[in-house]
């Protein structure tokens, strides 16, 4: 119980120096907006077909966070206080901190954009529940990659470009079942429908959750 | 001596595969001379699994161990694998062209040879952005088994959920081979051909790596 308490108090302490500056918010909350205006006025009164929207979406989710989950590990590098984090819990405890603060940053990115993104691109769709499970689990499996990624880029040099670049053929199961999903939660609504792409996506997040708490010892260790 | 033994008994082995893959084996039906191809993609995909497993396989070893030799065998086996990835994107990709019409179509399988691309890109600029010896072994380590984790999700899980153009001559629900048997000598002896290539271009690898590590360690 000592990890979760850890990890609690770590997300606590995460989320609170967060609202002092609000850098990352405001930086993962812009760049979204920003990519969402930048499709919106290129599309223009074209109706694009349902499935360009769909990977439009998760698109713009996985470059907003590429832009703004990395901050989590590279600010405790640059303000040096990773050493004297290293001494207050267990790795474990750690990775599962910085993951819970970058999971609820991610869903909170997308309680804003997600609805912005119906309303401006004019994307209906049936199964909002199926929606709602895809964009969930799609969350944690995003933020579990990204989180392990951050560790990794922090403690090398050219971290911005690095970030992206590592992510993405890692986290490309989660895109390519998150837009998959969409697509059929625009015509079905039976949560059935979709089962592949969710088993999919939480054997993923299982998966890379266990083999990042596993590896991070080795990673937070250098 | 041994190693001249090696690098003929390779050599030959290489042609006689090349020889009976352009003059004994029959044509499949519509693809024409193009069928030629199966006799080298499919090695060169399988060998650049191989030395991704091989890789990742050393950063365990690193991991563990900690000795700096495992290290250079795991960056190694990651260059050699990421030649043959190349050779098998670009072969895979003259073969879409041929029997499906476009060079480059996003089926599972070629995307899924498409990240091996990217994973091995990624580990050699996360290893050239990392300047101190120890830190960079140990990150690209970390990073080679992470992406090793999540390879099986392409190359088993998401072509048994989406449909593919691939043809599955080897994985398919029922595990039966349905080649001709000379087409099926060839493939087999181009398989175990290419296998012995990478394992001979890696052993003088290995040897490569050591005397570097004997020249640093004497100066």
């Amino acid at each position: 119980m000592q990890l979760l308490h850890d990890a609690w108090l770590i997300f606590l302490k995460d989320v609170r120096q967060e609202f002092k500056t609000r850098y990352s918010v405001n930086a993962i909350l812009l760049f979204a907006l920003v990519t969402l205006v930048a499709v919106s006025f290129s599309i223009g009164t074209f109706n694009a077909g349902s499935d360009i929207k769909s990977a439009l979406l998760w698109i713009i989710i996985f470059f907003s966070a590429m832009s703004g989950l990395s901050h989590i590990f590279v600010r405790e590098e640059d303000k040096h206080t990773a050493d004297t984090l290293k001494l207050v819990a267990q790795p474990t405890g750690i990775f599962l901190g910085k993951f819970l603060f970058n999971l609820v940053l991610l869903c909170l990115l997308e309680i804003i954009t997600v609805p912005l993104f119906f309303a401006v691109m004019d994307f209906e769709i049936k199964g909002v529940s199926l929606f709602i499970s895809v964009l969930i689990l799609g969350s944690v499996g995003l933020s579990a990659g990204a989180t392990m990624t951050a560790a990794i880029i922090s403690k090398a040099s050219a971290k911005g470009a690095l970030f992206a670049v590592l992510s993405f053929p890692i986290l490309l199961p989660v895109i390519i079942a998150g837009i998959s999903g969409t697509k059929i939660a625009v015509q079905q609504t039976a949560i059935s429908e979709a089962s592949g792409e969710l088993q999919m996506l939480f054997a993923y997040s299982v998966v890379v959750i266990t083999a990042a708490i596993l590896l991070f010892d080795f990673v937070w260790n250098e | 001596m041994l190693n001249r033994i090696w690098q003929f008994g390779l050599l030959l082995w290489l042609s006689m595969v090349i020889i009976a893959a352009f003059l004994w084996t029959p044509l499949a039906e519509g693809l024409g001379e193009y069928t030629r191809i199966l006799y080298f993609h499919v090695p060169a995909a399988w060998v650049t699994v191989l030395a991704f497993l091989i890789g990742a396989f050393y950063s365990v070893l690193y991991l563990v161990k900690r000795n700096i030799l495992y290290d250079h065998l795991a960056e190694s086996a990651s260059q050699l694998g990421l030649i043959y990835c190349i050779l098998a994107t670009v072969t895979g990709s003259i073969w879409a062209k041929v029997s499906w019409g476009s060079f480059w179509n996003w089926d599972p399988r070629e995307t899924s040879i498409f990240i091996l691309l990217l994973i091995y890109a990624a580990y050699f600029a996360l290893r050239s952005a990392i300047e101190h010896e120890d830190r960079k072994a140990a990150l690209g380590a970390v990073y080679s088994i992470f992406a090793f984790v999540t390879v099986p999700f392409f190359v088993f899980i998401v072509p048994r959920v989406y449909a593919t153009l691939h043809p599955d001559p080897l994985i398919n629900t029922q595990a039966k081979i349905n080649m001709d048997s000379s087409m099926l000598i060839t493939f087999l002896s181009s398989l175990f051909g290419f296998t012995v290539l990478f394992l001979w271009m890696f052993k003088n690898k290995i040897i490569l790596v050591k005397l570097k590590l004997k020249l640093r360690n004497l100066r």
